[in-house]
């Protein structure tokens, strides 16, 4: 059996919260617990979804991974390195994308930014010269060298970072929440980067998301962390029916109209000419638009994704008792 | 105009309030002031007794001199912390814009805000040195309620002589790519020339010249000699009239520089 | 033990190296604030001046003798200053996450956050207390000899390092609370200054506690009192005005220690 690149055992993260606390304003101690008891492990080229809902323990757990907090209890080794104790040896091995900020010299032109990198992980000229030229062409950078970091757009500063995160060929990327805030077509063309570099130079990647679109897009596993634990762990197309989730579509209809009565959907809300209906999320909206728009007079509409919190919920719904 | 008075008074309040909510930066800087205020005291101690009575001092001026200067420091924000920083930086982001084009003036609203921060200055990082110098030191405390009275005047005539140059440099960045580099130009200019470093009484003439032909003597030198009971009477009208004088220059010309910049704002679209 | 050091060195020269080719774009700029950072910590030193144009002398030392007390504590911070100031950003990388970006890659954190936004102009404060120096060496009536010169070359070097150590120590502070940030600057431009003028001038308190608890003294008074050949008020041993180098490496070892310490606490807590 080939070692896991990622090995996690019984990892454990707590919190120390003081608090002020009631009338007399005492600070109180409250331990959080943000990460419990989490176990996997990742193989070298895998793609890996890792999904939840805000403050379960996501981004805590990536700080981990990289060696930018300690765990508190529990057993980590990534590229068969210890990040807590062998942090700066490992920081060769992992790339890793922040998506709220940036890990790129703001006032800097992207190219400067490049070459301090180059410096820092003392990138040999041949291994810097390719890598920047299939980077900048692959992620469209080459007419934004020259500006500096600030004014780039969200998209663009993005790219930017996927950049800067691999421009020394690390074993692994970690993306934190890589498409908040960004177009679709932006998103589009990232998920097909990701792909390529993931299959072709088998850079092991792990995700951290709130888009199930991009589980869906890029992962063939997804792990789902909810309050600091890990509820589950496999493909997604299984996550999908055991969480039995279902999709909406909100129709806004040319005048209020009675509930309407759709085959494969369920109204579960009106208000004046607009209406909620769910129906199962593999199965296709097309029939269902369809329907609706011949017997009735649509003005609008527009499809919503299940929301992590209701897999999750119907994860829970699912667990076997004997999980506490 | 009772409506625009209230609203400024709610703008000076709520800037004291800000600034009462740094309090552990607020502890240090006394620290800080402190720290200062000793190593000078001793300089000036090794400097009167080879020269005593020098610039019409005796030890006890100068000491309180020193303190005084730690005092006022912050509070005329002569290096800094005031609300420059933040202007210069509305101008250069551009959100400037939107200030120009609200129906309150510019430089009251800036200028009201800056009075509320000193009043918190003056009161949390001007006390406390001042008691820690007199506790450590001979000082001299005025004699006459009168004189208290005539100080705080001197004292808030200072801040608005230091608003009124440190909006202008604020503004500068409206014109000069970085006016960061003025900024701080000014500031170490100010510090030399307000009397902060050495009293002004003790530069040669042809330097204290030159030090009273700046506004910045009169945030520092200024307001410390009316605290000493240096000027009485006809002197002492003379010197406030001239901290008053730079503070109407000042701000007049800060009224002019605003419709200059409003100007340059609207013609070439924010 | 010597090639981690080494190493770090290397890093450090080459990211600061960057960070100096990057700023000599704008090759004018830095001209003038190099310049205008010259002529503005000059008139630091007129105060000096102003002072010695009302005194002969000042605690039992002339003009000259305070130029070079003057010029060597000066040097030693603008040095410092220059190696190292950027750490008392550290709250503020702290806040805004630049310093998980440092975390993940493999560079000392240290060099990274001193080296980064590097700025050579700052060697227009040291320009002037070489200027200063200078100035002092020649009219302080000191009969220079080869090892007077080795013992200054040696001083600068040594008190260099204890600034630095004191910008980095009371920077640590950062990694717990960031608000009392200015408290660094009591110590580090106090230190200077206080250290500008002869300690004759200070109560035998200070000059213990600048001598025994924080080793300011060490950075140009004890050494110093050897070059120009005057008594030590506090009737120290002679071989004090020898140590500066044992200081030195002292408290780079007690700065290292800290470092670590607030890295490790930071990477304990989360932020």
């Amino acid at each position: 059996m080939s070692e896991a690149i990622v090995d996690v055992d019984e990892l454990s993260r707590t919190f120390v919260v003081h608090r002020r606390v009631g009338a007399t304003r005492r600070r109180r101690r409250t331990e959080v617990k943000a990460v419990r008891n989490l176990s996997f492990r990742i193989q070298r080229g895998e793609m890996v979804g890792y999904i939840g809902p805000n403050g379960a323990g996501k981004s805590t757990t990536i700080k981990m991974l990289t060696g930018i907090l300690v765990p508190t209890s529990g057993r980590l080794r990534v590229a068969g390195v210890n990040p807590s104790t062998d942090r700066l040896r490992l920081a060769r091995q992992i790339g890793v994308v922040f998506g709220q900020r940036t890990t790129l010299w703001w006032d800097l032109p992207l190219r400067d930014s490049f070459a301090l990198l180059r410096r820092i992980y003392d990138i040999s000229t041949d291994r810097y010269r390719h890598n920047l030229g299939t980077l900048t062409e692959l992620l469209d950078l080459t007419d934004l060298l020259d500006v500096p970091v600030r004014q780039l757009s969200l998209g663009q500063r993005m790219r930017g970072d996927i950049a800067a995160a691999l421009l020394h060929d690390p074993k692994i990327l970690y993306l934190d929440e890589p498409t908040i805030g960004l177009d679709i077509v932006s998103k589009a063309r990232l998920r097909e980067f990701l792909r390529r570099i993931n299959s072709a130079q088998d850079v092991t990647v792990l995700l951290t998301t709130h888009d199930l679109v991009d589980i869906e897009q890029l992962c063939k596993r997804v792990m789902v962390i909810d309050s600091g634990r890990l509820v589950y762990d496999g493909s997604l197309n299984d996550l999908q029916s055991v969480g039995g989730a279902s999709r909406t579509l909100v129709v806004d209809l040319a005048e209020p109209t009675e509930p309407l009565r759709v085959e494969g959907a369920d109204v579960t809300r009106v208000d004046g000419p607009r209406q909620w209906l769910r129906f199962p999320a593999d199965a296709s909206a097309a029939p269902l638009v369809a329907d609706i728009a011949a017997r009735y007079a649509l003005a609008d509409l527009s499809i919503h994704e299940p929301a992590i919190e209701d897999v999750i919920t119907r994860l829970y719904e699912h667990e076997r008792p004997s999980r506490a | 105009m009772i409506s625009r008075l209230m609203l400024y008074a709610v703008v000076a309040k709520l800037s004291f309030q800000r600034f009462s909510t740094y309090r552990a930066a607020t502890a240090a800087g006394v620290f800080t002031n402190t720290v200062f205020g000793v190593i000078i005291s001793y300089t000036y101690i090794a400097l009167w007794r080879q020269h005593p009575m020098l610039g019409g001092y005796d030890q006890a001026d100068a000491l309180t001199y020193a303190w005084l200067g730690q005092s006022l420091l912050m509070t005329v924000a002569l290096f800094g912390g005031g609300f420059q920083d933040e202007l210069a930086e509305r101008v250069r982001k551009g959100d400037i814009a939107i200030d120009l084009y609200r129906p309150v003036h510019v430089q009251t609203w800036w200028l009201v805000a800056d009075l509320g921060r000193a009043a918190f200055q003056l009161l949390a990082r001007g006390i406390p040195p001042t008691l820690f110098g007199a506790f450590l030191f001979h000082l001299r405390f005025p004699s006459s309620p009168l004189t208290w009275i005539w100080f705080l005047v001197s004292v808030f005539l200072a801040v608005l002589v230091s608003f009124g140059y440190r909006y202008l440099v604020a503004l500068s960045a409206f014109w000069l790519v970085d006016s960061r580099g003025v900024d701080y130009l000014v500031g170490v200019s100010a510090m030399f020339m307000s009397g902060m470093t050495l009293p002004i009484v003790v530069f040669p003439g042809w330097l204290a010249g030159v030090a009273h032909g700046l506004p910045f003597a009169a945030t520092i030198q200024a307001p410390i000699d009316v605290f000493l009971g240096v000027h009485t009477g006809a002197d002492l009208a003379a010197s406030m009239a001239v901290q008053a004088g730079w503070a109407a220059v000042l701000l007049a010309v800060g009224h002019v520089v605003t419709g200059l910049a409003t100007r340059k704002v609207v013609v070439a679209g924010g | 033990m010597v090639d981690p050091v080494l190493s770090a060195v290397r890093e450090y020269c080459l990211l600061a190296w960057m960070w100096i080719r990057s700023s000599m774009v704008y090759r004018t700029s830095f001209v003038t604030m190099a310049v205008g950072q010259f002529l503005i910590t000059m008139l630091d030193f007129l105060a000096i001046l102003v002072m010695f144009s009302n005194v002969e002398v000042l605690g039992g030392f002339g003009l000259g003798q305070v130029a070079f007390l003057y010029g060597v504590s000066g040097f030693c911070l603008g040095a410092a200053d220059l190696l190292v100031g950027n750490v008392e950003r550290l709250g503020r990388r702290i806040r805004d996450g630049s310093l998980d970006a440092m975390l993940i890659r493999p560079v000392p954190t240290l060099i990274q956050v001193c080296a980064d936004e590097f700025q050579l102009r700052r060697v227009g404060r040291l320009a002037q207390a070489c200027m200063v120096l200078g100035l002092g060496s020649t009219t302080a009536g000191i009969d220079w000899s080869p090892g007077d010169a080795g013992l200054l070359a040696l001083t600068l070097l040594s008190g260099t390092a204890i600034f630095c150590s004191v910008f980095i120590v009371f920077a640590s502070f950062q990694f717990i609370t960031q608000d009392a940030s200015e408290v660094a600057n009591a110590f580090t431009y106090g230190g200077n200054t206080l250290t500008q003028y002869p300690l004759t001038i200070f109560p035998k308190e200070i000059i213990k506690a600048v001598t025994f608890i924080i080793p300011l003294a060490f950075v140009n008074w004890y050494p110093c009192l050897h070059i120009l050949g005057r008594p030590d008020p506090l009737d120290l041993p002679g071989w004090t005005q020898f140590v500066s180098p044992l200081v030195a490496t002292v408290s780079a070892a007690v700065t290292g220690c800290v470092w670590r310490l607030g890295i490790r606490n930071y990477r304990s807590t989360g932020s």
